[in-house]
């Protein structure tokens, strides 16, 4: 608490992050409509780039005939890879919500489940819906004793909120109606649909790169010495060769990159919007200090899906700070920070 | 020459108004909307109160007061019509119903009968539900009236049709809409 009072650190990346609220809701929506379209045309493009690469360097396509190879007449990986790219594309953005819930293993809550608990999570959510004026989402359970929540899918018609059962046991219901406010502050503002594509890209490019790596150097070694003595490696080919294998290298840190930055500025936001629906930002702040308090890591929620969730899954300890290199490799702001805010917000609503 | 500068000129106004007419219907469609929503919360709460009233009184006879002034609260509100006069009545209805769970609060026996709990947890629902609809409905109608109010939209929202919509009042009800913790840690 203290720490954050008295946070000298938050000086630089403080300075450039917008005030929550400056910005209203349907500027939100079309920044992350566009965000979304960027991140799949990005993604479309890079596998190209790698399947034009393997045509070049490996098939010996595009004029560079490999010597002893047969020189192709068209670019048949980049075509190749660049429809995979707009398949899974697709496919990660219409599908990407169930292959997250799929993958931390959760269920869902039908309405008739009667248990206190679970009537206690529908009906706050519920609420919340009303609040933020969107539709009914999907309920999803995942048993993990860790509390932990997110939100996923395409827009608020096909949004889904899944919850640990160890949130449920150790919040009150103020509590439990600030963390489930904060999520439907991203459902309401489509950063959902921004950060489930890069779920479900990231997945994609970690096993297509891994996949092309391993190819490239699974390649006969006199294959390899024999074509660098070939004289048709110009300048400009090297150029390429090394653009090319630094690409397929970087591409899954690139995309790690891409999760992080895509999430850490969003949750401030969201923690204020999430408060705007329930007009109590205590109960969010005293939510995220149980959430901080209990920072195991949540097994059944995989690196993949970290930004995602209310608080970082896998305990990272690089999200308790400020600076470039947390601004760049964590995927949550400091709770310590988050609360801060929060609890500022009370009181100028108290003054 | 001057001809068509007019004819461009109306053609930009006319395509103004258009799109404010527009912004303005959409808003008033959020609008009724969100009041149709309030309406869904509030017959819910007439429903469920009785329910609950029976549930409860066996353990609280001490607090025949109580339900009768709940009782007679859930009658006005049942029969109040327009959204001022149904905001009252129902202001009245929750602060009754926030009385009740503050005293439920009072009797141990209550809080070991699983049945009452799960009661209880549908009223705190309840009134969370009506209270939050309310809030959606009156920001909206605050940008609603406040969109017909600001330049250039003052000068066509009145001939256009559109009146500012009325807010759910509820009095002081606002800051006693209860945030009953039903199991404190």
């Amino acid at each position: 608490m203290t720490a954050a009072e008295e946070s000298p650190t938050s000086v630089g990346p403080a300075a450039g992050r917008p005030e929550p609220g400056a910005r209203n809701l349907f500027d939100e929506q079309r920044r992350n409509r566009r965000d979304t379209w960027l991140l799949l045309a990005g993604f479309v493009a890079l596998l190209a780039f790698i399947g034009f690469g393997f045509d070049l360097f490996v098939l010996g396509a595009a004029g560079v005939a490999r010597p002893g190879g047969v020189p192709l007449p068209l670019p048949i990986a980049a075509s190749g890879a660049a429809l995979l790219g707009m398949g899974s594309a697709w496919v990660g953005y219409r599908f990407g919500d169930r292959a997250v819930l799929a993958s931390s293993f959760a269920r869902l809550v039908t309405a008739d489940d009667a248990a206190p608990d679970v009537k206690r999570l529908t009906n706050v959510v519920t609420e919340m819906a009303i609040a933020a004026g969107v539709p009914m989402p999907r309920i999803y359970l995942i048993d993990e004793p860790d509390p932990n929540a997110f939100a996923t899918g395409r827009d608020p018609d096909h949004a889904s909120i899944a919850v640990t059962t160890g949130l449920l046991a150790s919040m009150n219901r103020d509590e439990l109606q600030g963390v489930i406010a904060h999520e439907m502050s991203h459902v309401r503002n489509l950063d959902i649909r921004k950060m489930t594509v890069v779920a479900a890209l990231l997945g994609a490019v970690l096993l297509l790169s891994d996949w092309a790596t391993r190819l490239r150097l699974g390649m006969p070694s006199s294959g390899n010495s024999k074509r660098r003595d070939g004289p048709s490696l110009g300048p400009l080919m090297v150029v390429l060769l090394v653009a090319w294998l630094l690409t397929v290298l970087l591409t899954p840190l690139i995309g790690r990159l891409l999760a992080t930055g895509v999430s850490r500025r969003r949750e401030y936001l969201a923690d204020a919007s999430g408060a705007e629906l329930t007009r109590n930002p205590l109960g969010l702040a005293s939510a995220l200090r149980k959430l901080e308090a209990a920072s195991a890591p949540t097994p059944r929620i995989h690196r993949g899906t970290a930004h995602l969730c209310i608080t970082d899954p896998l305990g990272n300890a690089v999200n308790d700070r400020e600076g470039w290199l947390a601004d760049l490799f964590a995927t949550h702001p400091p709770i310590t920070d988050r609360v801060a805010r929060l609890e500022a917000m009370a009181y100028r609503r108290s003054a | 020459m001057t001809g068509l500068l007019a004819l461009l000129l109306v053609a930009a106004l006319a395509g103004a108004a258009v799109w404010l007419y527009n912004s303005l219907i959409g808003l008033r469609n959020q609008v009724w909307s969100a009041w149709a929503q309030i309406d869904v919360q509030l017959k819910r709460r007439h429903d469920l109160i009785p329910n609950l009233v029976a549930a409860v009184q066996g353990y609280m006879q001490h607090e025949r007061e109580l339900f009768a002034r709940i009782a007679a609260a859930r009658t006005r509100a049942l029969s109040a019509t327009g959204a001022g006069a149904v905001g009252a009545a129902e202001g009245a209805l929750t602060q009754a119903v926030g009385g009740l769970l503050a005293v439920m609060e009072r009797y141990p026996d209550l809080k070991a009968n699983q049945n009452v709990l799960a009661l209880q947890e549908e009223l705190v629902t309840t009134e969370n539900r009506v209270g939050f609809a309310r809030q959606l409905y009156n920001d909206l109608v605050a940008r609603y009236n406040t969109r017909q109010q600001v330049f250039p939209t003052n000068l066509v929202a009145g001939a256009l049709g559109f009146r500012p919509a009325e807010f759910f009042q509820t009095e002081a009800a606002d800051r006693a809409l209860p945030q009953v913790d039903l199991n404190p840690r």
